[in-house]
């Protein structure tokens, strides 16, 4: 067999089992997509290829008064809007100490914050429902957001301090020697260099509202005040086979965009997580 | 110049301020600071006392009269006493050391710096500090207080059947972790669920890389077109918010109208119940974390791939080398260099993937003699016991078992950093 036959018969192989997981990937989304277009709540009688398509399900959920997916909406977006705003800050000052200072605490600080991220945030929550009790923000939106924010600040500030490590300190001197202040270095030097992180640790801070059904379940009670995640969750949670074409549809509509937004930054993502996990 | 003071004692000013915040700056005749320190500590005791008294005699003793003292409450105000007072003890020790510094200056006759220098000073010292203290305080009180009462609550009494208000809390030691081992049933349960808690975290992650590996090597072949395109799609999974795809799953492995058995199984006339057979539904669990996963390990190791240099691979086919000996002494140390951490993560991830296990199946099916299902892993049956049966002294007692292993992992995590800190990257 010659050279060429040999690498003609391997990259159709390679070509073959990329096919392969082209399939396997896409079944499960495009059998979703199906289920969304079946007519009726039923899974029993719901195909992957429906015979009389519709979109009914999608206007079900925004215009029949038995659905609060647009209250959702707006309480997933306040959430993750509060969210993304406020992480980005906390975590910003943080990571500008860690990387640019020394005091005391600095490197059990970081310790810290390796081992905390590691910890489920599961095993909180029996303490974060009494202490939001406690608070009286049990059942609030604020309260939510409260929480997301401070989970969120040892995986982020660890990304953000790794990025912030890469700015030149050169930069901060030549600043400080025209006059600027911690301050100013601060918001003049580091916060701009370092937009990109901050735009991923913004966007993932606000995509992660989207997904987390959990935390809402054990905090939230009021369905007005459900984000849409637990919504959902809720749709199929009792009465799993009666509503799923709804929850497809519903689904749909929160994962096509956070797909699209995500296949975007990857990238900056994976780039940060190799720094932070190489450098420290 | 001012004269040297030999006389003047830097112990004195040293006792003066471990007696009371203050007293030794003035002392050392800095008497705008003194004041302000004492104030502080006068502010602090006066609005503090109470709840501090309060909240050290409850964490001793968890109440002492049914029904009056709430047992969750204190030991919660105990916890947040112990935080403020540790908070306090390190401004305290500044306290000293400060009235320490100064005197020795007094001492030695140097001048002290004008109120406008200290500010000045203060700010810059103190600079870092007030950046990292709000984000400090969030972290206290909603992770690591969080934390600790887990722990607490893994020595008390606190379960359905013995819970506030109407009941006490005890400390009772180790008796938990004692009966988790020793009781047949919390026993049995333990061991099969402990197991296959690593089972699942070795084969699942190990079958994610794996693929990913695989996939990135293939991809990466230059034969192969269309990459932009092919990489994309293989990112998907990961693009797809997973909460949706484990329902989606949960759908189509169905025993009864599930698309797997219903449109592709019943082709080869095989039914297989991924729900009521504890193995199939572990096999499930496994096919869709690969599915899941792969991705991730995927895109990273593309990045690593393109970032290896073209001469290592030229200097192979001088030498004759084989695709085998290539991909073992070229890619793969290169790889796994620059990703172990993030590896380890993704099994120390597994090992506590609540979503899942409780999405697919809650952890079923349910299994006879045993209090968790046949699928739960341990942070599944940690849920269980919390918001399903309120076994709280054994799910904190669980979760410290798992905080152990975590930590584990995170001990790997130093180790790495630490070699790098030596570098000088920190």
């Amino acid at each position: 067999m010659s050279r060429k036959t040999k690498s003609i018969i391997e990259v159709t192989l390679i070509y073959l089992f990329i096919a392969f997981m082209f399939v396997v990937i896409a079944y499960p989304l495009l059998w979703t997509i199906g289920m969304s277009l079946n007519p009726g709540t039923s899974l029993y009688s719901a195909t992957l290829i429906p015979e009389n398509a519709s979109l009914e399900h999608y206007k079900w959920l925004f215009t029949s008064p038995q659905s609060d997916y647009l209250t959702w909406y707006k309480n997933s977006l306040l959430v993750a809007a509060a969210n993304s705003i406020l992480s980005v800050f906390f975590t910003a000052l943080i990571a500008y100490a860690f990387s640019r200072y020394q005091f005391a605490g600095r490197k059990y600080g970081l310790y810290a914050f390796l081992v905390l991220q590691m910890f489920p945030s599961l095993m909180a929550m029996v303490a974060l429902y009494i202490l939001l009790n406690m608070l009286g923000l049990l059942d609030s939106l604020w309260g939510l957001i409260l929480i997301y924010v401070g989970g969120q600040i040892p995986f982020n500030a660890w990304l953000v301090k790794g990025y912030f490590d890469t700015i030149p300190r050169e930069l901060d001197e030549a600043a400080r020697i025209d006059g600027a202040g911690h301050l100013g270095v601060f918001f003049k030097i580091m916060l701009p260099l370092a937009k990109p992180i901050l735009a991923v640790v913004a966007l993932f801070n606000f995509m992660a509202p989207f997904t987390d059904f959990l935390l809402p379940s054990i905090i939230l009670r009021d369905p007005d005040k459900y984000t849409l995640a637990l919504g959902l969750f809720n749709f199929i949670n009792d009465k799993f086979a009666n509503n799923f074409t709804r929850f497809a549809a519903g689904s749909i509509l929160i994962a096509a965009p956070i797909a699209v937004v995500f296949l975007f930054l990857q990238r900056y993502l994976i780039s940060g997580l190799t720094a932070g996990g190489t450098k420290g | 110049m001012p004269e040297k003071r030999v006389r003047h004692n830097p112990v004195v000013a040293v006792v003066l301020s471990v007696l009371f915040a203050g007293l030794g700056q003035l002392y050392n005749r800095r008497y705008v600071k003194g004041i302000l320190f004492i104030i502080i500590e006068a502010a602090f005791l006066m609005t503090f006392y109470n709840f501090l008294n309060i909240g050290l005699w409850g964490l001793i003793t968890l109440g002492e009269i049914p029904k009056v003292d709430h047992s969750i409450f204190l030991l919660i105000q105990g916890l947040v006493s112990v935080i403020i007072i540790a908070f306090a003890a390190a401004l305290y020790y500044f306290n000293i050391m400060d009235a320490r510094k100064d005197a020795l200056r007094l001492q030695r006759g140097e001048p002290f710096p004008s109120l406008i220098e200290s500010c000045k000073n203060a700010w810059d010292k103190g600079f870092p500090y007030i950046f990292v203290a709000p984000g400090l305080v969030m972290l206290v009180f909603i992770v690591v207080l969080p934390l600790l009462f887990m722990v607490s609550l893994a020595f008390t009494d606190y379960n359905l059947y013995n819970s506030p208000p109407r009941k006490l809390l005890h400390w009772v030691g180790f008796t938990n972790f004692k009966n988790l081992v020793s009781i047949p049933i919390w026993q049995d349960t333990f061991f099969s669920v402990f197991s296959w808690t690593i089972v699942w975290t070795i084969v699942a992650t190990t079958s994610q890389i794996a693929l990913g590996l695989f996939l990135a090597l293939l991809v990466n072949d230059p034969r192969i077109k269309f990459k932009r395109f092919i990489r994309t799609v293989l990112i998907l999974p990961w693009a797809v918010p997973a909460f949706v795809t484990i329902l989606v799953f949960a759908a189509m492995f169905n025993d009864k109208f599930g698309a797997i058995n219903r449109d592709i199984l019943s082709a080869f006339g095989v039914m297989i119940p991924w729900m009521n057979d504890p193995f199939w539904t572990k096999v499930a669990l496994i096919l869709i974390q690969t599915w899941l996963g792969f991705p991730f390990v995927f895109a990273l190791f593309t990045g690593v791939l393109q970032s290896i240099s073209r001469d290592w691979y030229e200097a192979a086919d001088i030498d004759g080398a084989s695709r085998w000996q290539k991909f073992r002494s070229i890619t793969l140390p290169h790889v796994l260099y620059a990703t172990a951490p993030l590896l380890i993560m993704q099994y120390a991830g597994n090992f506590n993937n609540f979503n899942i296990i409780y999405l697919f199946n809650d952890g079923g099916p349910a299994v006879r003699g045993q209090n968790a299902g046949g699928t739960d892993i341990l942070i599944s049956w940690v849920y269980d016991l919390t918001f399903t049966t309120n076994n709280y002294n054994m799910a904190a007692a669980i979760s410290i078992i798992i905080g152990l292993i975590v930590s584990g992992f995170a001990i790997y995590q130093f180790r790495r950093t630490r070699s790098f800190k030596e570098e000088g990257n920190i």
